[in-house]
């Protein structure tokens, strides 16, 4: 069973491409929603100080790590991304700290700074990339992360072990072939 | 605005869903918010029970204003212009904000017109009342829609009624015949094209917030009982006796409005809530401003 982490943002999106996909999942609000069996986990776009609060408040943080450095497939997308991260430039705390990257949040400036744009990711050729205020990987922390995209000379994703990070939306795209990669794994 | 654009800024609002946006007048507020887990700030000078108060014209804030609390904050931050000012949005543009609001909240500029989103590259979000306002304000090129509620009240009764009556008429436009559809556009006075996409998707093309009159966590969960998909929040906050615990109570309550036995923890010892001023009492109706 998939876990959306979906205390805020655009989670109806990721669960909308795992219903075409056959793919059951679950919500999860708070933490009497992460049961046993959940046996994988999606991290979601939208804001991850908001994100990073709630997971504090509901007491999710640690059973959600746990389930990670566990080594069930986790996607993060956009601020996903972010809560994954090991080091959040210019923050003093990261949030879950299991994927050996540096990200920097809003890397794109504001509002303004959004874009499209395509690219091949890990063999997968043409993939639409919607960036909305994101952030990019400004250095790897680990020889072992696999750099699967660059646009513009930035990271935007990355995979470690069973994690995923992009810094862009598959999820606002019709196409599902990012959440058939991550379903393989 | 290029067709692309528009789509950008339709998905930050998708990014918005869940979250409570507060309106805040000093970057120490913006702080407060943004450590409660606001997902975005409305920076303006005086908050809309203040503008009640004071009575006047209201206008677009002092852009160094509205600078001082992007600088101090990193969630995206929103500002209003007055319906159909389009130089305060020019302005507000030229400053990199992330939302434009055209607002009943401030005196309208123009009783006739609104702004010309579709001209701009930064996104607005709207007030609407009803189906064909929300339709309307998306043809002019809003990207995201609110109810207009009745700002600055901490009466909910407003935003309720826009709500029920917004997500009544998309049930309602959903079960008609395909041939009725043209019918219905030129009842609601609103381009066929998105009578047709409300007719197919039973939802706005936009994404659709509560706002005006939210004042404690109860009011959020209803309003996302009834269909919101995350709220505004503006004198609500920093009207209220213990403003930081009010805020966190406010976003919790947003995440998990279903479940009672949360709220009802969430809803202990919030100190006072904003006083509030009842429907029938106001004299200046602000979501009648702009149709």
């Amino acid at each position: 069973m998939v876990g959306i982490l979906a205390v805020q943002g655009a989670f109806i999106e990721h669960a909308h491409c795992l219903e075409r996909l056959d793919c059951e999942y679950k919500f999860l609000r708070n933490r009497a929603d992460i049961t046993a069996d959940i046996d994988r986990l999606i991290l979601t776009g939208g804001e991850s100080t908001t994100q990073r609060k709630l997971l504090k408040e509901l007491d999710m943080l640690y059973p959600l790590k746990n389930l990670i450095s566990d080594g069930i497939p986790v996607m993060g997308t956009c601020a996903g991304l972010i809560l994954l991260a090991q080091k959040i430039s210019g923050e003093e705390e990261p949030v879950f700290a299991s994927l050996p990257v540096e990200v920097c949040r809003n890397a794109y400036g504001r509002q303004l700074g959004s874009f499209s744009a395509s690219g091949d990711i890990n063999g997968i050729r043409d993939f639409p990339m919607r960036f909305i205020r994101a952030p990019f990987v400004k250095k790897t922390l680990s020889d072992e992360v696999e750099i699967l995209n660059v646009t513009d000379e930035k990271i935007t994703a990355v995979r470690y072990k069973n994690q995923l990070g992009f810094a862009f939306h598959p999820e606002l795209t019709d196409d599902l072939r990012l959440h058939e990669m991550y379903l393989s794994l | 605005m290029s067709e692309n654009r528009y789509q950008l800024n339709k998905e930050l609002a998708q990014m918005l869903k869940g979250g409570v946006i507060m309106d805040v007048t000093t970057p120490e507020q913006a702080k407060i918010a943004e450590a409660a887990g606001a997902c975005a700030v409305m920076a303006l000078e005086r908050i809309p029970a203040d503008i009640r108060a004071a009575g006047g014209v209201s206008r677009m804030s002092d852009p160094a204003m509205i600078k001082g609390i992007q600088n101090a904050v990193s969630i995206p931050v929103m500002a209003k212009c007055r319906i159909g000012h389009f130089a305060e949005a020019q302005i507000l543009e030229a400053i990199e904000i992330d939302y434009i609001d055209e607002s009943e909240v401030l005196s309208p500029a123009d009783d006739v017109y609104h702004i010309n989103k579709r001209e701009f590259k930064v996104p607005f979000v709207c007030g609407a009342k009803n189906l064909g306002e929300a339709l309307r304000r998306i043809s002019e090129g809003a990207s995201m829609i609110r109810t207009k509620g009745e700002p600055g009240t901490g009466d909910v009764i407003q935003a309720v009624r826009h709500m029920r009556m917004i997500q009544s008429e998309i049930a309602q436009l959903s079960s008609r015949r395909e041939d009725e559809l043209f019918e219905e556009s030129k009842r609601l006075q609103v381009p066929y094209d998105l009578v047709k996409y409300v007719h197919d998707n039973k939802k706005l093309p936009v994404v659709n917030f509560a706002a005006g009159g939210v004042a404690t966590p109860a009011d959020a969960a209803l309003m996302m009982q009834l269909g919101a998909e995350g709220v505004f929040v503006g004198s609500g906050i920093f009207k209220s006796g213990n403003p930081e615990k009010r805020a966190q109570a406010i976003v919790k309550a947003v995440t998990n409005y279903d479940k009672p036995e949360m709220l009802a923890e969430l809803s202990e010892n919030l100190g006072e809530a904003m006083v509030g001023i009842n429907e029938q009492e106001i004299a200046l109706l602000m979501a009648e401003r702009g149709k």
